[in-house]
């Protein structure tokens, strides 16, 4: 209806457009930047300037409480890297981080493909996407309590756990320095999977049907026309939504603070509770900044392969 | 032949029935059981063995929530910043999508790429220059702080939507305006902005979970109770009375319920809005 109306305006019945005026040249060249303002000074103020101030911070020995901060150089950045509790906050950092995106994507793809079968009513299948998603309308806080909940020494999951047989005792899972991690990770693969079982299950469906025609006609079983068909398909979602998830997770900090806050004893301390204790309980602000310059370049290391490959799948 | 196909289809129809069964037991579990507790009372949250029903059932922790202003102060919170944010992000996100959607000018190619690695920068590593900015713009503890802070999160997003969703309507609809001697602000409100509505929609529906869920900031930039939003407030009660898990249970139910309520309206907009935003911005 709209698109009838706009086309019947175009008719040529308009009169033919006059030389462009200087004003109106000038018009047209400033009205993409005028449609841009408002974006350009809320990022320059929100965005830009506290990128520039913390890496500016980051160089100096103390900013904040002190009135005078004395230019220090990269002293900060030796400091932090070989003090052994940012270590062990990169290492734990990483184990969650990779586990989370190995997991979320396995789940997410596992999920998305039985959803996408033709096999049951599609009512069904709604009904199923609905609780499959429920872990996503959570944030974390109450993602937090909730499994602080489940996981209490008392609670449902150990009630679970030895019914079945598989403990003999109740376990702390979020209380002990050995388990600690694990179970935070597993919480994290519980929220986060969704993201990713959405975007693959929209990638599924734009796949051409044909081409599992073809191979069913050629004999393929159902293990190849995953490796051969649907994964090559999926690549470039599949890829995305993993360097979307590593910038993520690398830098997860809520979900850590809420439910162990980086214990028992650093057993899950990553770097956004390292950089958060640094400034909000320490006070060391030009510390927390340097720690937070470490994962910003880490984050747009990966950000600038994501571009590229955005570009590259144009 | 057709009969052992068609026992194979059933076949497979049951185990596909199993492995979806098992998968929505871990994926619908918790918010099961989390919906289970807040309808028992208090005392019965760690009986042994646990029980799915409660053996009492009651609504008594979400009366004393509804009663409770120090509460309902938290949801009161959150609602203002969260609509305040999906309007002003959508403003913001349409105009700055329509330049880039309808425009060619010199820096184009190199903003989109900034706004697409903006999404990529660490909240936390914003937090120490952004307290201090807002400290200084005597912003600290308002809403406005909050507001400004969420519209950094969510306008790179809402841009990109908002230009892949202007390009794939076709020029012809609001340059028809211009030719008529219009503007090109006209044209874009009268003409791409109505029919751009399941875009819209779905970016506000992005927005509003981001808004809603916040935590990091919302913990760091507000400093008094009647200031806090939703999971800040949760957390608080929590360190308060961490016995009261019925309470919290009931806070955790009603904190995602304005979330589950969009997405359950919108969510064939958002779903195919977020598969082409992450897939193909």
């Amino acid at each position: 209806m709209q698109l009838a109306k706009a086309t019947q305006a175009s008719s040529p019945d308009v009169a033919p457009p006059r030389q462009a005026s200087r004003g109106r040249r000038f018009r047209t060249f400033a009205e993409p930047y005028a449609y841009l303002s408002p974006t350009i000074v809320v990022m320059a103020v929100m965005m830009a300037m506290p990128v520039v101030l913390v890496f500016g911070y980051s160089l100096f020995n103390n900013v904040v409480t002190t009135k005078h901060p004395k230019f220090v150089g990269l002293d900060n950045y030796v400091r932090l890297l070989t003090d052994p509790i940012f270590q062990t906050a990169a290492a734990n950092t990483m184990v969650f981080t990779i586990t989370s995106v190995v997991l979320h994507l396995l789940i997410g793809l596992g999920f998305a493909m039985m959803l996408n079968s033709v096999l049951l009513p599609r009512g069904v299948i709604a009904a199923y996407r609905m609780i499959y998603i429920l872990p996503w309308v959570m944030t974390a806080a109450i993602v937090s309590i909730l499994w602080q909940l489940m996981l209490n020494p008392n609670g449902v999951i150990n009630f679970i756990l030895q019914t079945v047989g598989l403990i003999d005792h109740k376990i702390e899972w979020l209380s002990s320095t050995n388990l600690a991690l694990g179970s935070l990770t597993f919480i994290n693969v519980w929220a986060g999977y969704p993201f990713f079982m959405i975007s693959i299950l929209a990638g599924l469906q734009g796949i051409p049907s044909d081409l599992y025609e073809a191979a069913r006609v050629d004999g393929a079983g159902p293990l190849r026309r995953l490796w051969n068909i649907t994964l090559p398909q999926l690549k470039p979602i599949l890829l995305s939504m993993a360097m979307l998830d590593f910038i993520w997770n690398i830098q997860q900090f809520s979900l850590v603070w809420l439910t162990t806050g980086g214990g028992p004893i650093n057993a899950t301390e990553t770097i956004g509770t390292y950089t958060y204790k640094l400034a909000f309980s320490k006070y060391e602000f030009s510390m927390s900044a340097t720690s937070g310059v470490i994962l910003f370049v880490a984050s747009m290391v990966i950000a600038l392969f994501y571009v590229r490959h955005q570009k590259g799948g144009e | 032949m057709a009969l052992s196909l068609k026992a194979r289809n059933r076949a497979r129809a049951t185990l596909l029935t199993i492995g979806l069964t098992l998968g929505a037991v871990y994926a619908g579990g918790p918010a099961v059981w989390m919906l289970s507790n807040s309808l028992k009372p208090n005392g019965e949250v760690f009986d042994y063995p646990p029980r799915l029903i409660p053996e009492t059932f009651t609504i008594e922790a979400y009366t004393r929530i509804f009663t409770s202003p120090d509460k309902l102060r938290f949801f009161l919170n959150s609602y203002v910043v969260a609509l305040s944010v999906v309007a002003l992000t959508l403003m913001v996100g349409i105009l700055a999508g329509y330049a880039l959607s309808r425009y060619n000018f010199p820096g184009k190619r190199a903003l989109s790429s900034v706004i697409i690695s903006i999404q990529a920068v660490p909240p936390i590593t914003l937090l120490i220059p952004y307290f201090g900015l807002v400290v200084t713009l005597q912003l600290y503890d308002t809403y406005l702080a909050l507001i400004l802070t969420y519209m950094v999160a969510t306008i790179p997003y809402s841009i990109l939507m908002m230009t892949g969703y202007f390009n794939t309507l076709p020029r012809e609809l609001d340059e028809a305006v211009k030719v008529d001697g219009g503007g090109s602000f006209r044209a874009l409100w009268q003409v791409l902005v109505p029919v751009s509505v399941p875009g819209i929609i779905a970016v506000g529906t992005y927005t509003f979970m981001v808004a809603w869920n916040e935590y990091l900031f919302a913990l760091t930039l507000t400093k008094n109770r009647d200031m806090r939003t939703v999971p800040v407030g949760i957390q608080l009660l929590m360190g308060e009375h961490s016995f009261e898990w019925s309470e919290m249970m009931a806070m955790s139910v009603l904190g995602c319920l304005p979330v589950l309520i969009l997405f359950l309206f919108f969510q064939r907009q958002f779903i195919g809005g977020m598969a082409d935003g992450a897939v193909k911005s």
